[in-house]
């Protein structure tokens, strides 16, 4: 294998497929990248076994072949030569070593066979759609924060895709909860969308898909089945399996009979919560919020950092109502919030609150309070 | 060379075997003895002492505190010790070596008692206490001078003389130029004891000690380096820093600096603590689900107590079990949201306990939080209705303890696991 690749295809692609490598690996060939040469272009391919991307560029191959290296290795290599630089990456038969040539600078790194690198079986990917690229930006970022780390709950470590009709209209809804907070985004049903499997896509996924959108400008195609999920984004593929689990029944807690609805201006809101919480240092910053008509108060009273509160002017025109909540929890709402109104409805100080955009009717929050 | 009697502060004229003012034996001399400032303090067998002190009859008799016949030595007194038994040791080992010693099963609550009177001892005479343990402190008396009218050295000496006093028992206290040193030079003397490593001489004093000696240097890295051609301190003088920190990076550094006594950390009295945690060891080996179940829910309880009282949550819940060989397992998870309620961490503990009652004999268990932060409320589950109300049975039910008693309410496991020996 012989060819020559300029450095801003090399470190464009090798961004996108490196994140998949874990840091650390019990098994050698996961730590590098496999690369194959053939008909003018690079194949790059990276996998965890649970999530593989592919990704081709055009190349000036002079003789075919596929070897593999260390991929984070190669990155930084790549990373560091000089901008515009000509990079030549050969192997020879013979030698077990990948080089890599650029300028004067001369790397040899040690190669796995190729024959050894996993791939991730595709087969069976029963419904296919496409979706514009900002559209799943959307969908994730207004979602993705609230996806649970927590191991007991493994099926809450993800987003939970699905099709679903709501009023008359077919929609792709995407649901993320920890159990203290939900977030659920929807978007039209794309065609082809319609009847497929309701999947949990895991964290890690979602967070590549939504590196590789930032980098695309049309539409992503998506292929799915029962176990796995294929996104195809510019260049690249990306393969995962799916949290083989079932997501609890989330419609259930979205407390639609909230009535007290309190409406406020998100940025002096998000600004407020944000200034007040600065008082909790600690880990779930807990904030008190008191509602009386037409006011916000905001409190934080930490027996070591000291105490905070802040008025702020509302709508609201219900019963007094004293809730806690988590101040992190509230700004990754206010964060995700497009209208310049935010209307939060309470029932009462120990049940959810519901969070509504006023400029994105396909997007809701629910958030637990905290009994303080 | 500068000096002064232990017992009643005058000066020691250089050469005396007495004090000439009371005639006491105990006299200290050093030529830096009025400049250093960073000390340790450690009780003297501290459970066993106040045993002592509590019942005259124990008075020349070899006392073991420590629980159970599974259960280790948490201390002994300094007759049992020339049998050879030391804190740690298993209790059965301890009595074939001494079968004639008194076992006396530890009373935590009066320990603690005394060890926080002892502390604020130490805090009449500075407020930079960095407390190790119950009976272990480090103190920084730096500028202390004028304010107590005397060196730190003379101030510690009246400190150990009021604590033996007033609390009725022995203290030793290292005194040298950091924490490293002082800690070193407290175990120098004991029991009783007042020792002091200065400046001058810290670089000799340390030069044959084996790698080992240095704290954080446990058996597996001392034997690393044994290997690598390093045996003591002088050994490890002689590579220089830079050849440590390649061959053992950061921890090779450190150890470079130690050997040449060398300890920037500061006192700290509010000095984190990374988590807390309570461990019971069973009288026999154990391996049923249900009934490690049973003896995991009083240390949850025992463990949220503790919690509660501090004010704290913790995020991160560790389980630990001690195989019937010894072998210690622990496994961890990370919640959503840091708790301090025994309900949270009985159905953590519950979780992780079932991966590994699968037929191992078990002889210990044990349940710890870390991560560590103020307890912020309890957060309620949108996925488990029970959440809220289990917490607020909870803390109705710490309620009720208060007022009433520490049993007033249990829950009906409690009464089960009580009727198990």
């Amino acid at each position: 294998m012989k060819l020559t690749i300029d450095r801003a295809a090399l470190i464009r692609t090798l961004g996108h497929v490196q994140n998949v490598v874990e840091r650390r690996n019990t098994i050698p060939i996961l730590g590098n990248v496999l690369l194959s040469a053939e008909d003018g272009a690079l194949k790059f391919a990276a996998t965890d076994l649970d999530l593989e991307i592919t990704e081709t560029v055009s190349a000036d191959i002079e003789s075919g072949g596929s070897a593999t290296a260390p991929a984070h290795t190669l990155y930084e290599i790549v990373r560091k030569l000089p901008e515009g630089a000509e990079v030549e990456i050969s192997m020879t038969s013979g030698d077990p070593r990948l080089q890599i040539k650029a300028g004067r600078s001369q790397f040899s790194l040690p190669s796995l066979s190729p024959s050894d690198f996993p791939v991730l079986s595709a087969e069976g990917l029963s419904h296919d759609f496409k979706v514009e690229a900002s559209e799943l930006a959307r969908l994730i970022d207004k979602t993705r924060f609230a996806i649970s780390t927590e191991e007991t709950r493994y099926y809450l470590n993800g987003i939970h895709l699905h099709a679903m009709e709501a009023e008359g209209a077919s929609l792709l809804r995407a649901v993320a909860t920890d159990g203290h907070r939900l977030a659920l985004s929807e978007t039209a049903m794309p065609d082809g969308a319609s009847g497929m499997p309701a999947v949990i896509v895991p964290r890690k996924t979602v967070q590549e898909v939504r590196r590789l959108v930032d980098d695309a400008d049309d539409e992503v195609e998506v292929s799915v089945s029962e176990s796995k999920i294929r996104f195809q984004i510019g260049g690249a593929t990306l393969t995962s399996k799916l949290i083989d689990g079932s997501f609890p029944d989330y419609e259930r807690v979205i407390p639609r009979e909230n009535d007290k609805r309190m409406t406020i201006e998100n940025k002096v809101f998000a600004n407020a919560v944000d200034r007040v919480a600065t008082i909790s240092v600690e880990k779930s910053r807990s904030i008190k919020l008191s509602l009386a008509e037409d006011t916000l108060t905001l409190a934080v009273n930490n027996p070591e950092s000291g105490q905070a509160t802040e008025e702020l002017m509302v709508t609201y025109g219900f019963d007094a109502i004293d809730i806690g909540f988590n101040a992190r929890y509230l700004l990754d709402v206010a964060g995700q919030i497009e209208g310049d109104t935010v209307d939060i409805l309470f029932q009462d100080s120990a049940s959810p609150a519901l969070v509504k955009d006023s400029a994105d009717e396909h997007a809701l929050y629910v958030l637990m309070p905290l009994r303080v | 060379m500068d000096g002064f009697c232990r017992h009643c502060f005058a000066d020691a004229p250089d050469g005396a075997a007495r004090c000439p003012a009371c005639g006491s034996p105990r006299l200290i001399r050093h030529s830096e003895l009025h400049t250093l400032s960073i000390a340790h303090i450690d009780c003297d067998a501290f459970y066993a002492s106040i045993e002592k002190r509590d019942n005259p009859e124990l008075e020349g008799k070899p006392v073991i505190v420590g629980g159970g016949r599974r259960g280790v030595v948490s201390a002994a007194c300094y007759v049992a010790r020339t049998y050879g038994i030391h804190s740690a040791m298993p209790m059965f080992k301890a009595l074939k070596a001494c079968p004639h010693a008194i076992v006396i099963r530890p009373e935590g609550r009066k320990y603690s008692t005394e060890g926080k009177r002892i502390r604020e001892m130490m805090q009449d005479v500075t407020p930079l206490v960095q407390p190790v343990s119950i009976d272990e402190a480090f103190l920084d008396l730096t500028g202390t001078h004028r304010l107590h009218g005397g060196s730190p050295a003379l101030t510690l000496a009246r400190l150990q003389k009021r604590i033996h006093q007033e609390v009725g028992v022995t203290v030793s206290i290292g005194l040298s130029h950091n924490k490293f040193l002082a800690k070193t030079a407290s175990d120098l003397d004991k029991p009783h004891g007042f020792a002091i490593i200065g400046k001058a001489e810290t670089l000799d004093f340390l030069a044959d000690k084996p790698v080992g000696f240095v704290f954080g240097v446990g058996p597996s890295f001392a034997k690393k380096l044994e290997r690598d051609g390093y045996r003591t301190l002088a050994d490890i003088r002689r590579a220089g820093d830079k050849e440590l920190a390649a061959r053992y990076g950061e921890s090779g550094l450190r150890l470079a600096r130690l050997s040449r006594g060398e300890d920037t950390r500061a006192v700290n009295p509010e000095r984190e603590r990374k988590g807390v945690s309570s461990e019971t060891t069973f009288n026999e080996d154990l391996s049923d689900l249900a009934a490690l179940e049973d003896r995991l829910w009083p240390l949850c309880v025992k463990l949220a107590d503790r919690a509660k009282v501090d004010n704290i949550a913790g995020q991160v819940v560790t389980l630990k079990l001690k195989r019937a060989d010894h072998r210690i397992i622990t496994r961890r998870r990370t919640l959503t949201a840091p708790t301090q309620l025994a309900d949270a961490l009985f159905r953590v503990g519950r979780e992780l306990l079932k991966g590994e009652a699968t037929g191992p004999r078990y002889r210990l268990i044990g349940i710890g939080i870390s991560e560590l932060g103020l307890s912020t409320g309890d957060a309620g589950d949108l996925f488990d209705d029970g959440a809220l109300k289990r917490a607020a049975a909870e803390r109705a039910s710490d309620a009720a303890r208060l007022k009433f008693g520490g049993d007033a309410v249990v829950k009906g496991r409690v009464l089960r696991s009580q009727n198990k020996p």
